[in-house]
């Protein structure tokens, strides 16, 4: 619908990709209608979805068309934006954690932002909104995934070992010894998926961005080499950004008095 | 210490249930314990038994009342230090990944401290279990399992012991035998005991006193003669 250069494309362009709009989206309801007595509640859900998701992403696609002939700073609010919108996302996986959004957002701050800084003053992610915006989102959405997976993992990893946890602290040890075991879980746990996706690169699976420039005209191999570019920035900026939350969330977990807070 | 002196006493202690109001998962509890004597607390499931234990080493914060150790408000007392001088054995033996020697080295370890290849040897020995300490600690049996759980609260060298149903998960051989270790063990230490049991013959066996919880309320509290057979 939108070329390269942040035009909002011609009325076939839109017309043909409200066609394919309609066919992706009737293939997924018709997945659901085969699967309507695995899941029925899913089939009064997805319709809506859709219609939400296929609205969200055509007004982001305007603003982001006229924004990127805008002043370089103005990808700092749209980053810090969806930081936000990243940190109330992880908030909902992390329920009966208290102050779960501060956390979320700040860990983000300090994750994603001394990563896209060091990438940006290296020349690696070029200072250029039409790049610093998608390549910034990408990063950032990658590591609320991750986030999500931490915090949901590091809840079910307490919530399981409650006992063990509880028996260390009766032996004298501090929050973070008893929480160690869960806390290392977690961690390996949540950043297991973006090693696989390095590891597999280019032979499981030939990721959106790479495939986008080599269909505008960029050389394959230049392609690939950005590609594990990005894979290896958002590895970088999701493992600080989680590494920054596990010092954080102790705290949250256990009660002044060294009680644990979030019991089975 | 004066034999008259109390070693934990407990006063008033309540606690209320969270995220329900109104409701008390244990009210208006206060007992005093001497050095060396040991307290059943029976009751059904419910009656706030675990409640009062997790109180008595601040796992948990008493909503109202007071627990001293040694006359000392546990308020004042810095909680790992608290935890330390008033070790716990959860019904489950909870031990962590590692050799056996590991697990009884752990509370030590929290201050630095270590446990000498001979002082483990000889605390397994005193339960049967010499020549274990180089064993996976998560292949023990039930049983062998919560003598280690029972020894390591004990290598920290505490002064009263809380002891939470420590036999209800096992058989009847390995229940006996834990039974004896935990009685051997704090007879030889002349250990101060909270001892929660849902088992009344093992109450009569154990006790020189029994409280009785119902509902989060003290229903008896004396020697077991005169608690047990009401």
């Amino acid at each position: 619908m939108f070329d390269f250069t942040g035009q909002i494309g011609n009325v076939g362009q839109i017309r043909r990709g409200l066609v394919d709009c309609a066919i992706a989206g009737g293939a997924a309801l018709a997945v659901l209608l085969l699967a309507r007595r695995r899941a029925p509640g899913l089939l009064r859900e997805l319709p809506l979805a859709e219609l939400r998701g296929v609205v969200q992403i055509v007004i982001v696609g305007a603003v982001l068309a006229a924004m990127l002939h805008g002043p370089r700073w103005v990808s700092v609010p749209v980053l810090a934006g969806m930081a936000l919108a990243a940190a109330d996302i992880v908030r909902r996986r992390a329920q009966r954690i208290e102050g779960a959004f501060r956390l979320a957002l700040a860990a983000i701050f300090c994750g994603v932002g001394p990563v896209l800084v060091l990438m940006a003053v290296t020349g690696v992610i070029p200072m250029s909104i039409t790049i610093l915006i998608p390549v910034g989102s990408m990063v950032i959405a990658n590591t609320m995934n991750t986030l999500s997976l931490f915090v949901d993992r590091l809840r079910g990893e307490v919530v399981a070992h409650t006992g063990e946890i509880e028996s260390a602290l009766a032996l004298g040890a501090t929050p973070d010894t008893a929480l160690l075991p869960s806390m290392n879980a977690a961690y390996r746990a949540c950043l297991i998926p973006s090693i696989d996706n390095i590891r597999s690169l280019g032979i499981v699976w030939i990721p959106g961005i790479m495939a986008g420039m080599v269909l505008s005209g960029v050389s394959p191999v230049f392609a690939a080499l950005y590609q594990f570019v990005v894979l290896t920035t958002i590895f970088a900026a999701a493992g600080l950004t989680c590494l920054v939350a596990s010092y954080m969330v102790t705290g949250r977990l256990f009660s002044k008095q060294e009680q644990l807070l979030l019991r089975a | 210490m004066e034999p008259s002196q109390p070693l934990l006493e407990c006063v008033d202690l309540s606690r209320d249930a969270p995220g329900r109001p109104g409701h008390m998962l244990l009210r208006g509890v206060s007992f005093t314990l001497r050095r060396g004597e040991v307290m059943v607390v029976v009751g059904p499931s419910g009656a706030g038994k675990s409640t009062l234990l997790r109180l008595l080493n601040r796992l948990d914060e008493p909503s109202g009342g007071v627990v001293r150790l040694d006359g000392q408000d546990t308020r004042e007392i810095e909680p790992r230090e608290l935890r330390r001088r008033v070790g716990m054995v959860m019904q489950r033996a909870y031990l962590f990944p590692g050799t056996v020697a590991e697990n009884l080295g752990f509370g030590p370890a929290q201050q630095g401290k270590a446990l000498g290849a001979e002082e483990v040897a000889s605390m397994l020995a005193s339960v049967g279990l010499a020549g274990y300490e180089g064993r996976d600690a998560l292949t023990l049996s039930g049983g062998e399992a919560q003598r280690v759980a029972v020894l390591r609260a004990l290598a920290n060298g505490p002064e009263a012991l809380l002891l939470d149903e420590p036999t209800s998960a096992l058989d009847p051989a390995a229940r006996d035998s834990v039974e004896a270790a935990i009685r051997t063990l704090i007879e030889g230490r002349h250990l101060t005991c909270v001892w929660v049991t849902h088992s009344l013959e093992q109450a009569r066996s154990v006790a020189s006193h029994v409280l009785a919880l119902d509902a989060g309320r003290v229903r008896a509290w004396g020697p077991p003669g005169e608690v047990l057979n009401v």
